[in-house]
């Protein structure tokens, strides 16, 4: 909406709204600045050891290096596919299975203390279970990934299809609508926003469950480069490792953001 | 369509014990009519709804339609739930026609009738549109419309203006019982407010606390022909409002 006749306490505000939002962006970079000058600066003249902190020039190199030997893609390509995997299979299967428990109370209630207990227990302590059973390998990080997402996705979708609107439910029996009708044209869509909040948290856990997977079985990716930099001290090629992960994460939190916006605009909600 | 409610009794079972809603009820709808049930909350009026519309079994009694029994959810009943219940997602077009959607008669035949309804009502123009770009009044005239596009001889509406401002409610009940006046068909609305009761019926049925019985059923013939805002403004209106709220024995 463009304003063409000002008043002159409105321009006032906008030019102050203009320049708050100004100053945020320019601390922000002020604050990485000084964050990788110090470092930088710190670890030359000796104040910390460049050894173990490793230096932002030295990050760079290294991912200078990883990049013209070709192990860069390789490595970062392994995780992102593995949690692109383990992502989309902990997602799909846990809503299928939240389905199929709204669907027959006596399933869930059955089934309720058993979830409630893999729900509660730390994952990760199913790692060396999987390496033994499927092997030291990609199906062991990718079954370490959806063990993490599937039973929080379990009980986060079924909770949200148990409170669809009694009263719409309501309204689709008296126009006779079947289960499976109720199902995808009510209970489903009508839980959007809770669809998307699993969508956004368990980009997060898949990276959880990668890495972690990686640590212990390593062979190539992100955890595998951090456990192996750690055990060689070379402090360089951990911290780049790291920082490629933070970037990987941000893009495929971002990219579900971008989903998440273009399917709401779609559907014309907010 | 003429329904008759013949000794509705109505309890729950629950593991808490037994709760009695509807003890009794009988009375009739004569074809055609606008039919409010008034009545204290927790009364068991929406119990009394369902009821009639298939969607529960009552502990005893039955209900004719044009003298025959019905059990399941009927074609021929429409219902117009507690606020509007429009779908978010959907568009207003896809809202309106998910009735026929759902019963499988989603033909171009009734999506013309549906559009005629849309135009007859002012809202063409928002039919692309999703329902929260739709003011209150709006809404509830799709709501109507999504009732009205199954084509039911029966109209059900469980308060469905409880959820808008004082203003706006006056001016949408006005408009929804002229709106169901001109279509001829019979409805039966639940409400706890009296003025909504006079201002849009041919007959009152009082129910009392729960258990709700019958408490009282009151015929509305010196209203006849009168527009619902028109109403409010008679004397007569005052007088059978002081009724109703003696017969309801609110106690706060």
């Amino acid at each position: 909406m463009s304003e063409t006749n000002l008043s002159s306490e409105r321009a006032a505000y906008l030019l102050q709204r203009r320049r708050k939002a100004r100053k945020v962006i320019v601390l922000r970079v002020l604050v990485l600045v000084v964050f990788l000058a110090q470092w930088e600066i710190t670890a030359r003249a000796g104040v910390v050891d460049a050894f173990i902190v490793s230096t932002p020039s030295r990050v760079l190199r290294t991912l200078a290096g990883l990049y013209r030997s070709g192990d860069l893609w390789m490595h970062l390509g392994a995780s992102c596919m593995e949690t692109i995997v383990g992502f989309l299979f902990g997602t799909l299967l846990g809503i299928l299975i939240a389905v199929l428990l709204w669907w027959s109370e006596t399933l869930s209630r059955v089934l309720d203390p058993y979830l409630v207990v893999l729900n509660a227990l730390p994952k990760t302590a199913l790692g060396p279970i999987f390496i033994v059973w499927i092997g030291a390998g990609t199906s062991s990080i990718i079954a370490m990934t959806i063990a993490i997402s599937l039973f929080v996705t379990i009980l986060n979708m079924y909770v949200a299809f148990c409170g669809t609107d009694r009263e719409k439910l309501r309204l689709m029996q008296t126009l006779g609508a079947s289960k499976w009708q109720t199902l995808h044209t009510l209970v489903i869509p009508g839980n959007y926003s809770a669809l998307f909040n699993t969508l956004r948290v368990n980009v997060g856990l898949a990276w959880v469950g990668v890495i972690m997977g990686e640590f212990l079985v390593s062979k190539a990716g992100l955890g595998y480069l951090i456990v192996y930099g750690s055990q060689v001290f070379n402090m360089d090629l951990v911290m780049a490792s790291v920082l490629l992960l933070a970037a990987a994460a941000v893009v495929m939190y971002q990219a579900v953001l971008l989903l998440e916006r273009a399917v709401k605009r779609r559907m014309g909600v907010n | 369509m003429r329904i008759e409610l013949k000794n509705i009794s109505m309890t729950y079972q629950s593991p808490e014990g037994e709760v009695e809603a509807l003890r009794d009820v009988s009375f009739d709808v004569e074809d055609g009519s606008f039919v409010t049930i008034v009545g204290p909350s927790g009364c068991g009026k929406s119990t009394l709804l369902s009821i009639i519309a298939g969607l529960e079994q009552p502990t005893s009694g039955e209900i004719l339609f044009d003298g025959q029994t019905l059990s399941k959810p009927s074609e021929k009943i429409g219902l117009m739930p507690q606020r509007d219940q429009l779908f978010e997602w959907r568009t207003i077009w896809r809202n309106v026609l998910l009735g026929p959607e759902i019963r499988g008669e989603n033909t171009p035949r009734r999506q013309a009738e549906v559009g005629r309804l849309l135009a007859q009502y002012a809202l063409t123009g928002f039919a692309k549109k999703p329902p929260s770009q739709l003011s209150g009044g709006m809404r509830q005239r799709c709501a109507l419309i999504r009732t009205l596009a199954v084509e039911p001889e029966v109209l059900l509406l469980d308060e469905p203006f409880s959820a808008l401002d004082y203003q706006t409610r006056l001016a949408v009940s006005a408009d929804i019982s002229g709106i169901i006046r001109k279509t001829h068909k019979t409805a039966l609305l639940v409400t706890h407010d009296i003025s909504e009761a006079i201002s849009m019926s041919d007959q009152i049925v009082v129910l009392s606390h729960r258990p709700g019985e019958v408490r009282n059923i009151h015929t509305l013939d010196s209203f006849r022909g009168v527009g619902a805002m028109e109403r409010r403004g008679l004397s007569a209106f005052q007088e059978l409002f002081r009724e109703i709220w003696g017969e309801l024995d609110v106690n706060v």
